[in-house]
């Protein structure tokens, strides 16, 4: 019997579904999360990350002391577990772990609008130069040539020393400066990408210039964008913890942890403490972050597909 | 078969004396930069209905015709007239409203689908371009139904295209090149990276599309056999130069120029007895680029019959028999009747 | 003219397998083939993505992926290749057999010059000195057709063109007098008129030197006017061999007859062309019984239940399938 063609067609249909094909489309973004999730040590780190920020806007609410009143019964005394000062206090009598968290939460707070500020700004401007190229692009782009041959401590401490020491101006400084390198990195990326063959076939199709900018262009950045971005926000933590450690950073009685390591310094000889604990949470979170980071860059490697 | 639509049909596209050049970077400091001319006076008439073929070698310009025909190349020189204007003459946005009727259907089928969207939104995106008063269900639809007339299963809509095989992605690419019911189609070698197998359902399903929508297409492709297999007429480029042109069964069974009979003598014949029978013509020399062109006919320095006069002044196109051209000084014409 | 059993045995491969671990399970992609290449001979290797068609050969040559593992033997000249430590196989490899692929940059170095690439084949595996090696590479060079090849001979490969590429290679890989000559789409990425000197090239070198050529091509065209005997490979099984005048008249797998009239061609027109429905075959997912059975035209009941083997139909010819075409049956065209 000669098979008809209904049945053939019934076959081939069988092994279409053999090969597991779902109705739901399996995204990029969905592989390299996934990939992500094999990584271990990203894993780890995300881990770490979640418990460090919990831990910085929860933690205030369950331990005994809050970050600003002196314990008058507990003046520069070392980690005890009796008095409720697990990390110990400062020469203030403020609790140190208190102090470590709140500090915890100003770094992060700083980092990662500082990083939004610069993602935003940056994925723009360097999207819009790319893409249009010629004499816009030449101008943009000098103009991010002369703002990276700026002193840039300089330019943060004049803000400083003119607005003050405000907590937000930190952030705008800080974001001011990364949107640069975001943008040199997403102009380089638009280069690359305006030439290839979807972008072409979105010209063909009628579509108007911006609208290929943020249907085509800026979604298919979105790897090189994240991890850069997942990189930046440990070099914004470091760089606020530097100008806090200056003496730029956050206004008395806030701290951050560059604050904390500055004044634990200072102390390292008789209250070892002050030191340790601050600068073990940067740490922590510092690593964690490139962890993440590294992994995200795998992950997010194209040749794997 | 070519398709035999009377001389009586409207025309469609006229192109005169079209040239592209690009400026390439001088290598020095000193030197001026140099012009590339791809696509050197080319002219040709297409009639609604017809399907042109376009054929020749790496380096010949035909990719950049297709694509200054549609102006996503912009040309310098010469008239594309097109529904009564010159394109050349109209403004970016402008030629972005003649979009809705010219459309390109690329080689790479993936490379020309955005991964990061899926199928049903690549291919809804002329949409959302030229008719964007319609709801998104009224989009769904359309979008559904054109993939079943390109012979992909609907329920794939969400689907990315990395998911899919070179034979679907091609599809993909000649749904959202016929969503808004164009009247003219570029095809710049559609088949040429798809296996054997695949190349014969696509061609099949761009006949159908052709006959059930009305379509003119031209048709680029460095593969004789499918050029001759979908085209009424050929026009047969090298370095930029139309070197002959004409009625496709005239031009594949009668070469007049040199090169298309180098060029049809080097096809591979699937007859090993034809094979051995055939006569060869045996071209020395790679194909020019298009960097250095030889001074005179531009394919005097390969050709065997080239004499001083083909080594000084381009030959002008004449006419070799009711619907063929050719542009060479010793071209083979019929026999005087 | 000799018959093809008069000739020597050059490569025999016995129950040939490979496989490859994947993380998603064990993908055959060539499975229990048979051939035999004698020597002098020109035989065609015809298939698709997932024929298994370079697999085959990248496995003897010792290429293969680190996950390939191979089984069978494949015996050159008695010598089962695929038995023999990388050391031994170096020897053997470049020197008896030689493999040319689709794109020249796999072999040439970007950064030698191309007689530093010729002579070196000449002095490790012939034993030359430099001074003799340069005069045998420069010779070799003119006899592949290169023009002023004094002047070329001391060019970076990426001064040339591709189709000046693809002679190099085939020069390199000639120059060692091989005995098995493997060329894997060769001229798949060049053009029509330089294919055709590529292949003119490995007609009349293959000739003079009576090396064995092994051409893997999807080209029916390129098969037509090369070779002397025709293996169909799908889904990584030789489908049907035969010799090429007898392929062409009469094929017998459905495949075989199928990929026939799905090909145009530029010297007739063809009204209706026969569209093969479906896709290659996933590896991964092979259907039970004969592995073309989700596309065929002729497939029954039986088909599904176990593999078809090779069967012989006529003097060397042989095809696996429960249905071949009868001799001279005329291949009705529908799309």
């Amino acid at each position: 019997m000669i098979l008809n063609p209904a049945k053939r067609e019934l076959l081939a249909a069988e092994l279409l579904e053999a090969e597991g094909l779902s109705p739901e489309g399996r995204s990029l973004t969905k592989d390299a999360m996934r990939r992500l999730c094999r990584n271990k040590a990203a894993v780890v780190s995300m881990v770490v990350l979640t418990l460090l920020i919990l831990a910085a806007f929860l933690g205030p609410y369950f331990i005994p002391h809050n970050y600003e009143d002196p314990d008058w019964a507990a003046f520069r005394s070392p980690p005890s577990w009796e008095d409720g000062h697990y990390f110990g206090t400062d020469p203030n009598g403020r609790d140190l772990l208190a102090r470590v968290l709140y500090g915890t939460r100003v770094s992060l707070a700083v980092a990662f609008v500082a990083t939004l500020v610069s993602v935003v700004i940056g994925v723009l401007y360097g999207a819009i130069s790319g893409y249009f190229g010629g004499r816009l692009d030449s101008i943009m782009m000098r103009f991010v040539d002369i703002m990276y041959a700026l002193p840039y401590i300089l330019f943060v401490i004049l803000l400083m020393v003119i607005f003050g020491r405000n907590v937000y101006l930190l952030f705008a400084a800080i974001g001011a400066l990364e949107w640069l390198t975001m943008a040199r990195i997403v102009r380089g990326q638009t280069l690359s990408l305006k030439h290839r063959e979807f972008v072409e076939a979105a010209r063909a199709s009628g579509q108007k210039p911006l609208k290929i900018i943020t249907k085509h262009i800026i979604p298919n950045l979105v790897g090189p964008v994240v991890i850069f971005a997942a990189l930046t926000v440990p070099e914004i933590i470091a760089t606020e913890s530097f100008l806090s450690y200056l003496g730029f950073g956050v206004q008395e009685p806030l701290t951050s942890l560059g604050t904390l390591i500055s004044e634990g310094t200072n102390a390292m000889e008789n209250m070892p403490w002050l030191l340790i604990f601050p600068a073990t949470f940067l740490v922590a979170l510092l690593l964690s972050l490139l962890f993440i980071g590294d992994g995200l860059r795998d992950a997010f490697d194209p040749k794997d597909r | 078969m070519p398709n035999q639509q009377t001389s009586s049909a409207p025309t469609l596209l006229k192109v005169e004396n079209l040239t592209t050049q690009f400026e390439i970077q001088a290598k020095s400091f000193f030197k001026k930069p140099t012009m590339l001319t791809a696509v050197n006076d080319v002219s040709f008439e297409l009639k609604e209905g017809r399907t042109l073929g376009i054929v020749g070698e790496s380096g010949c310009g035909k990719s950049t015709l297709g694509r200054s025909i549609l102006q996503l190349i912009r040309a310098q020189k010469g008239r594309v007239v097109w529904q009564g204007k010159n394109l050349l003459d109209l403004t970016e946005e402008q030629i972005r409203a003649a979009r809705r009727d010219m459309q390109i259907i690329f080689q790479d089928p993936i490379a020309s689908l955005d991964p990061r969207m899926t199928v049903g939104d690549i291919i809804a995106e002329p949409l959302t371009v030229f008719e964007p008063k319609l709801s998104r269900a009224q989009r769904l639809e359309r979008v559904r139904d054109i993939m079943a007339a390109v012979g992909l299963v609907p329920e794939m809509i969400n689907r990315y295209p990395h998911e899919f095989s070179g034979g679907q992605a091609q599809r993909i690419g000649i749904a959202r090149a016929v969503i808004t019911r164009p009247k003219l189609i570029v095809c710049d070698e559609p088949v040429s990276a798809l296996d054997v197998s695949i190349q014969g359902q696509v061609i099949t399903l761009l006949r159908n599309l052709r006959k059930e929508f009305g379509l003119t297409l031209i048709f680029i492709s460095h593969d004789l056999s499918v050029v001759r297999l979908i085209s009424d007429d050929v026009l047969v480029l090298y370095l930029g130069k139309v070197v002959e042109a004409g009625d496709c069964a005239t031009v594949f069974d009668h070469p007049a120029h040199p090169y298309t009979q180098a060029l049809f003598s080097a096809a591979p014949i699937p007859d090993p007895k034809l094979a051995r029978q055939r006569s060869r013509i045996r071209l020395q020399g790679d194909p020019p680029s298009p960097m250095n062109p030889p001074p005179g006919c531009v394919f005097s320095p390969r050709c065997w019959k080239a004499t001083d006069i083909c080594r000084t002044k381009m030959p002008p196109t004449e006419l070799v028999r009711e619907g063929q051209s050719a542009a060479c000084y010793h071209m083979d014409r019929p026999p005087e009747a | 003219m000799t018959t093809n059993t008069e000739k020597e045995v050059l490569l025999q491969l016995k129950d040939y397998s490979i496989t490859f671990k994947t993380p998603e399970g064990d993908v055959k992609a060539v499975s229990n083939m048979n051939l035999t290449v004698r020597r002098g001979e020109r035989i065609a290797i015809v298939g698709e993505s997932g024929s298994g068609k370079s697999q085959t050969f990248l496995g003897i040559m010792g290429l293969l992926a680190k996950n390939g593992q191979t089984s069978g033997q494949a015996l050159l000249e008695g010598r089962d290749v695929l038995a023999l430590k990388p050391r031994e196989l170096d020897k053997v490899r470049g020197k008896d057999m030689a493999m040319v692929f689709q794109d020249p940059m796999t072999a040439l170095n970007p950064s030698l010059k191309i007689s530093r690439q010729l002579t070196e084949q000449l002095e490790i595996h012939r034993g030359f000195t430099a001074k003799a090696a340069s005069v045998e590479a420069l010779d070799m060079l003119k006899r592949v057709g290169i023009p002023d090849p004094e002047r070329r001979f001391n060019l970076y490969p990426h001064e040339l063109s591709g189709g000046m590429r693809q002679r190099i290679v085939i020069a390199m890989a000639l120059l060692t007098k091989p005995k098995l000559l493997i060329a894997d789409e060769p001229t798949t990425a060049l053009d029509v008129t330089i294919q055709a000197q590529i292949l003119d090239l490995f007609n009349d070198l293959t000739a003079e030197m009576n090396t064995a050529l092994l051409m893997i091509t999807h080209d029916l065209g390129v098969v037509a006017g090369l070779a002397d005997r025709v293996a169909v490979m799908y889904a990584g099984r030789i489908v049907e061999e035969a010799p090429v005048d007898e392929l062409f008249e009469n094929p017998a797998h459905p495949y075989t007859a199928a990929l026939h009239a799905a090909i145009p061609r530029p010297d007739q027109d063809v009204d209706d062309l026969v569209v093969i429905p479906g896709r290659p075959p996933n590896l991964q997912h092979l259907p039970k019984g004969c592995n073309f059975s989700p596309r065929c035209p002729k497939v029954q009941d039986g088909c599904i239940d176990r593999p078809p083997q090779l069967e012989t139909l006529a003097p060397q010819h042989c095809a696996a399938c429960f249905h071949p075409f009868p001799r001279r049956e005329e291949l009705l065209t529908h799309a």
